[in-house]
């Protein structure tokens, strides 16, 4: 018995860890862009078509890497293009973004119908369990090195907003719209960069899933991540640090159903699956309690005015 | 320590289409002065400044700079002049720290910041400034003074010679305001700044101010020496009538008979600041209870709880000994008003017409508050026609929307809605906010006219001034509690500010 809770444990360690790693991306693409005033919704269709952009890149180069730039770049134009339309004069951020999920499912299931069939070269894991001779923690043990870039990118972001001209402004601007203005900041354009910059990281949380975890691209590829990272940014604090916890624990809910089948337990499969959707409504269901405004929020974003 | 400069305006004039803001203004400002510019809501104040600033550009007139002739088209250029504003609404980004505001404020940030030398520049800048202020802690978590002296903190730290001030007390409690005024005039006098207060509290003007220029209507009104000219003849100046509004007058005493009383009231905590805890108020027939406090603490959770805007945990409230929630019916049964604060967003439905609006408490409301199925629709126009005329209401028709009207017409629409019929409870929020001097003496002696004819009122007001001439009574509130209580009559101002800061 203690044997099958350490195997469920350990698979659950090993989801966690692949899980996680989209959560992760588009969550701190996802505060990026919260932080700078603006809501993005549009990250799940971004997340989707950079899985397939990367998907496609990979198999027509050869190069993996190649279609996680590939897909960074296809977000970056996605989110620049909801950047640029909400600068306008009275365009809602979150019907805009749900405009720009919608249109970037569409435009990846178009153009992905070919690649649907041939199997592209995907990223290599390092293999941290090197150690083991068991399969199981050698497996567990195999990171993909986005997972890596993740965390890493968190901690940048983390000291970007804290140390780095850029990153104040992109607080100010996304907490005193009053502030910005007085000291001269340019607003609209603070807030386009960041749109696009953080949508190039939703794009790459879509490359892992189509390049990495589970590997291949279709179009029931993405289960709503790109939604749930708003959640998860809630979450946060719209601290990117707490960004990687949030993720790992959502990784950890989506890897329980798979990891209780590996010992056999069958039953509740689906309730199982659905354990991310329980967890994302949990959180809000707690952070939104008694209508208290939530500490930590940007002061401009448009949902919380 | 920087040098102060004068600033000279010669002739300004300024105009928005056909609307001219500002014709033929001149000021005269000496380095190493504190000078008022004072006048009504829309006498053209804060346009002058923003020229001056470079926020808008003049059409006429020049201005003389440290005895230059000065080009002013954009905010860099009266940046590198060293003038400088600390607005009303502070400018200061809340959810950071007082360093990491000072920082950003300066032109040439580098990319990376390096905190540990810039605190340690910090610090020893603020070892050459007259008061002090703690760098490693959120503004947000500062008092409103705190942050005033922030924001003139950042003015110099910018190495400001030239200091516009924009209602710098509008937000502070009298010994706060008697502390930063007092600072601001020594630091003018040692020939550091020069600084121009925009302001209409003539107290202050007369306690801390050496010149003074007058606006009306976009014109000038007057200028000269504070010891020459009395409150009088400024506010003569200023409403451009030789007497002020006389204040209302108040007639009988106090009934025994207690209307209101909220006891144990508590509500949750809301946006990091402490719920509502009162022990107990009450509010008698024939009285007007002024709640006093620095803004933020409490008022506005109490208007919200008894208007219905907002749940209470616990505790009760009763008018007329009887349980009262804020239900449509209750407040009909007991003839409860409610002016609220913002009248437009709380008080009004905007895109309704201004006749609709004028009904909203009786639409539904037959003779005898019997129930209105049907609408009375020549009865709900004449109604607003009777009120339009007795309130002055300016609207471009009855049945425009009322959005359109201008914040002092809303409020007297709002008035005269709410001061319609039998009255026996009246809670009023800020009720001149934003108001001219006439426009302030009318709807304060409508308040005392309804207190005289035996309404009980619970007046709100961030205007301590405004409590001290109307209540009878003053309770103080402090994050959320009730901490002192005394009668107005001989009532000393500062003691009730530091029971507004929390000091007992």
């Amino acid at each position: 018995m203690s044997g099958s809770i350490a195997t469920v444990l350990l698979a659950m360690l090993a989801g966690s860890l692949r899980v996680s790693t989209p959560f992760l991306f588009v969550s701190l693409g996802e505060c990026l862009t919260e932080k700078s005033g603006r809501i993005n919704l549009g990250n799940e269709g971004v997340l989707v078509l950079g899985a397939m952009v990367a998907y496609a890149t990979s198999y027509e180069t050869g190069s993996p890497w190649a279609g996680v730039a590939a897909a960074a770049l296809a977000g970056l134009l996605l989110g620049g293009l909801h950047g640029e339309v909400c600068s306008l004069a009275k365009v809602n951020d979150v019907a805009m973004g749900i405009a720009i999920m919608l249109a970037g499912t569409g435009i990846a299931f178009f153009f992905g119908k070919p690649y649907v069939q041939p199997s592209a070269t995907l990223l290599p894991g390092i293999p941290f369990g090197f150690w083991s001779a068991s399969p199981q923690v050698r497996n567990a043990l195999l990171v993909c090195p986005l997972f890596l870039v993740g965390i890493a990118a968190a901690i940048g972001l983390h000291w970007c907003f804290n140390a780095t001209r850029a990153g104040l402004r992109i607080r100010i601007v996304g907490d005193s719209q009053d502030a910005a203005l007085a000291l001269g900041l340019p607003i609209d354009r603070t807030r386009f960069i960041a749109t696009a910059c953080g949508s190039a990281l939703a794009g790459i949380g879509g490359a892992f899933l189509s390049l990495y975890y589970p590997g291949s691209w279709n179009e029931g590829l993405s289960s709503g991540q790109g939604l749930m990272a708003v959640a998860l940014v809630v979450f946060s604090r719209w601290n990117p640090i707490n960004c990687i916890y949030a993720s790992l624990l959502f990784g950890a809910a989506g890897a329980l159903g798979p990891s209780l089948q590996t010992v056999g337990i069958t039953w509740g499969y689906y309730l199982f699956y659905a354990a991310p959707y329980v967890v994302t409504l949990v959180v809000l269901i707690i952070t939104a309690r008694g209508g208290r405004s939530l500490r930590g929020m940007p002061g401009q974003l448009s949902i919380g005015r | 320590m920087t040098t102060a400069i004068g600033v000279e305006a010669v002739g300004i004039g300024k105009h928005f289409g056909s609307f001219h803001a500002l014709s033929d203004v001149s000021l005269k400002v000496r380095p190493g002065s504190v000078h008022g510019l004072l006048g009504e809501n829309g006498a053209g104040k804060s346009t002058l400044v923003k020229c001056l600033l470079g926020y808008y550009r003049t059409d006429e007139g020049q201005f003389i700079v440290d005895g230059r002739e000065a080009s002013i088209e954009r905010p860099a250029d009266a940046d590198a002049l060293g003038l400088g504003m600390v607005y009303q609404h502070f400018t200061l980004v809340p959810s950071m720290t007082v360093a990491e505001n000072l920082v950003m404020s300066r032109q040439n940030v580098p990319n990376i910041v390096n905190w540990r030398s810039e605190i340690a520049g910090l610090k020893r800048f603020m070892e050459t400034m007259p008061f002090k202020v703690p760098l490693e802690v959120q503004v947000g978590s500062l008092a409103a003074g705190e942050r005033q002296k922030t924001e003139i903190v950042k003015q110099l730290y910018l190495q400001r010679r030239f200091l516009v001030l924009d209602e710098p007390t509008s937000v502070l409690t009298p010994p706060e305001a008697t502390e930063m005024l007092g600072l601001v005039r020594d630091l003018a006098h040692s020939g550091a700044l020069t600084i121009v207060i925009i302001t209409h509290k003539l107290k202050e003007v007369a306690a801390f101010v050496d010149e003074v220029t007058v606006l009306r209507r976009g014109r000038m009104a007057g200028s000269g020496s504070v010891r020459d000219l009395g409150p009088a003849d400024l506010t003569a100046m200023m409403i451009g009538e030789p007497h002020a509004p006389k204040n209302p007058e108040r007639q009988g005493i106090p009934s025994a008979e207690a209307r209101l009383v909220v006891s144990g009231l508590r509500t949750a905590p809301d946006a990091g600041r402490k719920g509502l805890s009162i022990g107990s108020i009450e509010v008698h027939a024939r009285e007007i209870v002024g709640i006093a406090g620095v803004s933020g603490n409490g008022q506005k959770d109490l208007v919200e709880v008894l208007g219905g805007q907002r749940p209470a945990e616990s505790g009760s409230v009763t008018v007329d000994g009887a349980p009262y929630r804020a239900s449509r019916t209750e407040s009909l049964a007991h003839d409860v008003r409610v002016l609220p604060e913002e009248p437009l967003r709380n008080g009004c439905v905007p895109s309704m017409t201004v006749v609709d609006n004028l009904n909203l408490r009786g639409f539904d409301v037959g003779p005898g508050k019997s129930h209105r199925s049907w609408l009375d629709r020549a009865g709900m126009a004449a109604r607003a026609r009777n009120m339009i005329a007795a309130y002055g209401i300016r609207t471009p028709s009855p049945s425009a929307p009322i959005g359109v009207l201008s914040g002092g017409n809303v409020q007297r629409c709002v008035l005269a809605r709410e001061l319609d019929g039998d009255v026996r409870l009246l809670i009023v929020a800020n009720p001149c906010f934003g108001l001219d001097v006439k426009a302030v003496a009318e709807t304060r002696t409508r308040i005392m006219a309804a207190r005289n004819a035996g309404t009980a009122v619970l007046l709100i007001s961030e205007d301590l001034d405004e409590i001290l001439e109307l209540a009878d009574r003053i309770v103080v509130m402090h994050e959320g509690q009730v901490v002192h209580e005394m009668p107005a009559k001989g009532a000393d101002p500062q003691e009730i500010g530091r029971h507004m800061l929390g000091q007992h």
